[in-house]
């Protein structure tokens, strides 16, 4: 293991969060609130420890696999610590475990808080709340990777791989640091888009940027108490496409920025996600539709919920908590599936689900000839036997995780609704559940243990899984 | 003795130049005319095409009268139908070469079943010579004697042990421990040194000594005794399948990285408790990431040689490890030497050894009485351990006294599992066993080691 690597990458990540804390800082002086000062001692202590790893230049590159899943789980939990400090030194959220609660859930954009009353928070904290999204979205790393000056030693696709999500990284040009640059652009883009046509629909400019951050990292903080509810229907549509657009792979974007339209449909992700995202709203209108004016606004915010979870955001406009049990059945469905692979949501992602899906057919037909070659496609190419296998590993993971945290957190004694889809919500970074964590709840209820339970779902569901188990394995720490 | 031997490879013709030196009567067989022409003239023996296994083939190399039989071919069970042949045909002493893993679970059956005296396993023996040297990672070889009680070390000496330009004397008397050092090599020249001999620190030195008494030794000169507790072998053969086997079982972590896709998923198989790791050695940046600069130890057993000797190299840069190299065919062992390698296995001479070992026992009950013989050094020098069964001119005279040839010193008697470490008042006595190194050749009882 190569610590000195290591370390000086986590420097770097703390530098990068102090530059990261200024925008909130610089609210906090617009509005003249004292717990800028609160931000102000975090960048501080975050540039003096950051400045003190960095320090040493290290002398050795070689940067493995390995390394590369140890610093990105790292990274993610040092960061969140570092995060929370602000809501613990505000006074805003006193305790420590639930400010981690709040940052964790903010940087794995899941959006789950454990706040009751969000509305008389000061700006900034409601600034960085929000922002922690953004950053978490495309990821911290990969934003690292457009400014860290080392080349060579290979640590570049390694930290590629350990924090994007999908169950297989695809370069967008020849250099991980090209492709970095292009995606965060795209990201860039897409906000300011975003961004322009809130105001434009007369939202405030505060709740404007809050509510960005939120859509295009799949986060779903709300600085309101009753979410996206209170806005009006055209801003809600417009949350609405960007949500869903935030969804699909950026290869998708970049595609369309190269104009090559046929390779677009070629991808064969963005279709079944927009093809189950169609079908989801539709049924979900035709169930839902007696409680509301129109069968219009019926399929406006059936569209919203469904685009909400499926791409893991989590903003509500209405309390889907008291819909019918099927619309209900299909929320919860749709949190498993998540959204594309390389966009900046969570859950198992659809790929995967179309992955799984075409090996269970290429099984089954095993069963009718036994003897027959079958591949499985993707894209129109094979997949490789090593990739479906991580993918049923990540599968079996998933489950055991999933099974274990809700076993775990049932020891605060809610209902199984609760607990499940609390887990649901978490590990697959979306916010909201259902019943006592539904849209208009919160998490506060559960004990700390449950929380740190929770948190550690919300970490494993962001970083896929595995490189947050590595740092638990023995073998990870030994030297040979 | 008249000797037959089947099968003129690597370990066949390694036997024919140690056995021929020693001035036994060869007949060499092979199916390869070119082969046995190429022997028979080199190490002027008796030369016969043809199947070892058949009958006519036997009888024309004399089987009636032969003395001992050893079958060498590549295949096992082709060794096995020579012997098996050999046996019936004549009253000789046969020796089969098998390699096979799955046999060797059952040696003792076959050897008993098949009525062979003995079986030689060249795999499982280098695995064993590996093991010795990763118990012992100071040493660049070791040959035990006395049934293991006793040890011949050789080591590369270094500045922070302090020898250079001190007498053996000095440092002995400095030290107070029961080794002797009985050889010193010196730019490819080998010494017999005596107590006035001054050290170099360049040298390389060869103590003997018991178990314990090694150990000591390098404790006191701050060798580390850093004991070597994992283990990346390279190349996934046969020796690195039975060395695996030791060393998972005495608690050591294993990593082997092999080439073949096929291969590896036997060893892995085979060995549960093993990293197996698919991929090319000589690729730098894999040997880093399977942890080369961590490894204790790395024990280079691909099929290519040179490959070996760059890999050992190449570790020698990265890390601190305990390295060993497989040498098979290759023959430059002076220059091999000069890299620094650390220990250097070659499988070819252990197996020579090995039945060469066998042969002198042999002889021993006809007259002479050498118990165990190494080549040592790149058999530049000879360890001779002779067992004293009769009173003779050398027998209960103080060493003093003994009018001792040049380049010859006795270096341990072994009084009934009591290793002494001679002084001059020592005397030899009936029914010891004395172990001599010397670079004199052809000893071939311990009267020979007094001047005529």
């Amino acid at each position: 293991m190569n610590y000195s690597m290591i370390f000086y990458i986590i420097g770097w990540i703390l530098n990068v969060e102090a530059a990261l804390m200024i925008p909130s800082a610089i609210v906090a002086a617009i509005y003249q609130e004292k717990s800028g000062l609160a931000f102000a001692a975090v960048i501080v202590l975050c540039l003096v420890l950051g400045l003190l790893l960095m320090n040493r230049s290290p002398r050795n590159k070689v940067f493995y696999a390995k390394e590369g899943a140890v610093t990105v789980a790292l990274s993610w939990i040092i960061m969140s610590l570092m995060g929370a400090l602000p809501f613990v030194l505000s006074g805003t959220i006193p305790n420590i475990v639930d400010a981690m609660f709040e940052t964790v859930s903010g940087f794995t954009t899941t959006g789950a808080s454990i706040l009751t009353a969000i509305e008389g928070l000061p700006y900034c904290i409601l600034f960085w709340r929000s922002f922690t999204h953004w950053i978490g979205g495309m990821g911290v790393l990969v934003f690292l990777l457009c400014l860290l000056p080392l080349t060579g030693g290979g640590y570049h696709m390694n930290l590629m791989k350990a924090e994007s999500p999908g169950p297989s990284v695809s370069k967008l040009a020849p250099k991980v640091q090209a492709t970095a640059k292009i995606l965060y652009g795209l990201y860039l883009f897409l906000s300011i888009v975003e961004l322009a046509l809130l105001i434009a629909g007369k939202m405030p400019v505060f709740d404007a940027l809050c509510t960005t951050f939120g859509t295009a990292g799949t986060g779903g903080f709300g600085i309101k108490n009753d979410s996206i509810g209170g806005y009006s229907t055209y801003l809600q549509a417009v949350i609405t496409v960007f949500m869903i657009l935030f969804g699909v792979n950026f290869n998708v974007y970049y595609l369309i920025y190269l104009k090559k339209p046929k390779e677009i449909l070629h991808c064969e992700e963005a279709k079944w996600y927009l093809v189950i995202i169609a079908a989801s709203t539709l049924i979900i209108t035709g169930f839902v539709r007696s409680s509301f004016s129109s069968i219009a606004m019926a399929f406006h915010h059936a569209a919203f919920q469904v685009g909400s979870i499926i791409t893991t955001t989590g903003f509500a406009t209405v309390d889907f908590n008291l819909w019918p049990t099927i619309p209900k059945t299909i929320l919860v469905l749709l949190m498993f599936i998540g959204a594309c692979a390389g966009s900046t949501g969570g859950g198992m992602k659809v790929s995967r689900i179309v992955l799984l899906f075409r090996a269970l057919k290429c099984e089954l037909s095993r069963y009718l000839h036994p003897q027959i070659v079958r591949k499985v496609y993707l894209d129109g190419r094979v997949i490789d036997r090593e990739i479906l296998h991580s993918v049923y590993m990540f599968l079996i993971a998933y489950v055991l995780i999933f099974a274990g945290s809700t076993l775990l957190i049932g020891i605060d004694n809610y209902d199984l609704t609760t607990n499940f889809t609390a887990v649901a919500a978490t590990l697959n970074n979306i916010g909201p559940g259902l019943e006592l964590v539904g849209p208009t709840q919160n998490f506060a209820l559960y004990s700390n243990f449950s929380k740190l339970v929770l948190i550690f779902d919300m970490l494993a569901g962001r970083l896929e899984i595995f490189p947050i188990l590595l740092l638990f394995t023995r073998a990870t720490w030994k030297k040979f | 003795m008249n000797i037959i031997i089947v099968g003129c490879g690597k370990v066949g013709t390694s036997l024919a130049e140690r056995l021929s030196a020693e001035g036994h009567d060869l007949v060499m067989v092979d199916l390869s005319p070119v082969k046995v022409e190429e022997v028979s003239n080199r190490f002027d023996a008796m030369g016969i095409v043809g199947n070892g296994a058949s009958f006519n083939v036997q009888q024309e190399a004399g089987v009636e009268e032969a003395d001992l039989f050893i079958a060498v071919t590549g295949e096992d069970e082709l060794n096995l139908l020579c012997c098996l042949m050999a046996k019936k045909s004549g009253r000789c002493q046969t020796i089969a070469r098998v390699r096979n893993p799955l046999y060797s679970k059952e040696i003792q059956f076959i050897r008993e079943q098949l009525g062979i005296s003995m079986i030689i396993n060249p795999e499982l023996t280098a695995a064993r010579e590996i093991l010795k040297l990763l118990k012992f990672p100071s040493a660049i070889k070791i040959d035990t004697f006395a049934k293991g009680r006793v040890e011949l070390l050789r080591f590369r000496l270094r500045p922070e042990a302090g020898f250079g330009g001190k007498t053996i004397m000095e440092i002995m008397n400095h030290l107070k421990t029961d080794v002797l050092i009985c050889a010193v090599e010196r730019d490819s020249e080998v010494i017999i040194p005596n107590g006035s001999f001054v050290l170099q620190d360049s040298d390389t030195l060869s103590i003997v000594g018991s178990l314990q008494s090694t150990a000591q030794f390098f404790e006191k000169i701050g060798y580390r005794s850093k004991k070597v507790k994992n283990s990346l072998i390279i190349g996934g053969g046969t020796i690195a399948h039975y060395l695996a086997l030791d060393l998972l079982k005495i608690g050591f972590r294993v990593r082997i990285i092999e080439q073949k896709k096929e291969r590896c998923d036997y060893l892995s198989e085979m060995l549960p408790g093993a990293d197996i790791i698919h991929g090319d050695a000589s690729n730098e940046s894999l040997l880093l990431e399977e942890g080369l600069t961590y490894a204790d130890s790395l024990v280079a057993l691909t099929g290519l040689d040179e490959e070996n000797i760059f890999l050992s190299l190449f570790a020698k840069k990265h890390s601190s490890a305990k390295l060993i190299a497989k040498v098979n065919r290759i023959s430059f062992n002076e220059v091999i030497d000069g890299f620094d390698i650390g220990s250097v296995i070659y499988p070819k001479y252990l197996t020579a050894d090995y039945i060469l070992q066998y042969v002198r026992a042999r002889q021993n009950s006809i007259g002479s009485n050498v118990e165990t013989l190494y080549k040592i050094l790149d058999g530049r020098a000879e360890a001779l351990e002779f067992s004293i069964n009769e009173a003779s001119s050398v027998t209960d005279v103080p060493l003093m006294n003994l009018n001792l040839k040049d380049n010859l010193l006795i270096c341990c008697i072994n009084r009934k599992g009591t290793i002494l470490t001679p002084r001059g008042q020592n005397k030899i006595k009936v029914g010891d066993t004395v172990i001599v190194v010397t670079t004199n050749r052809g000893l071939r009882d311990i009267r020979d080691i007094l001047k005529n």
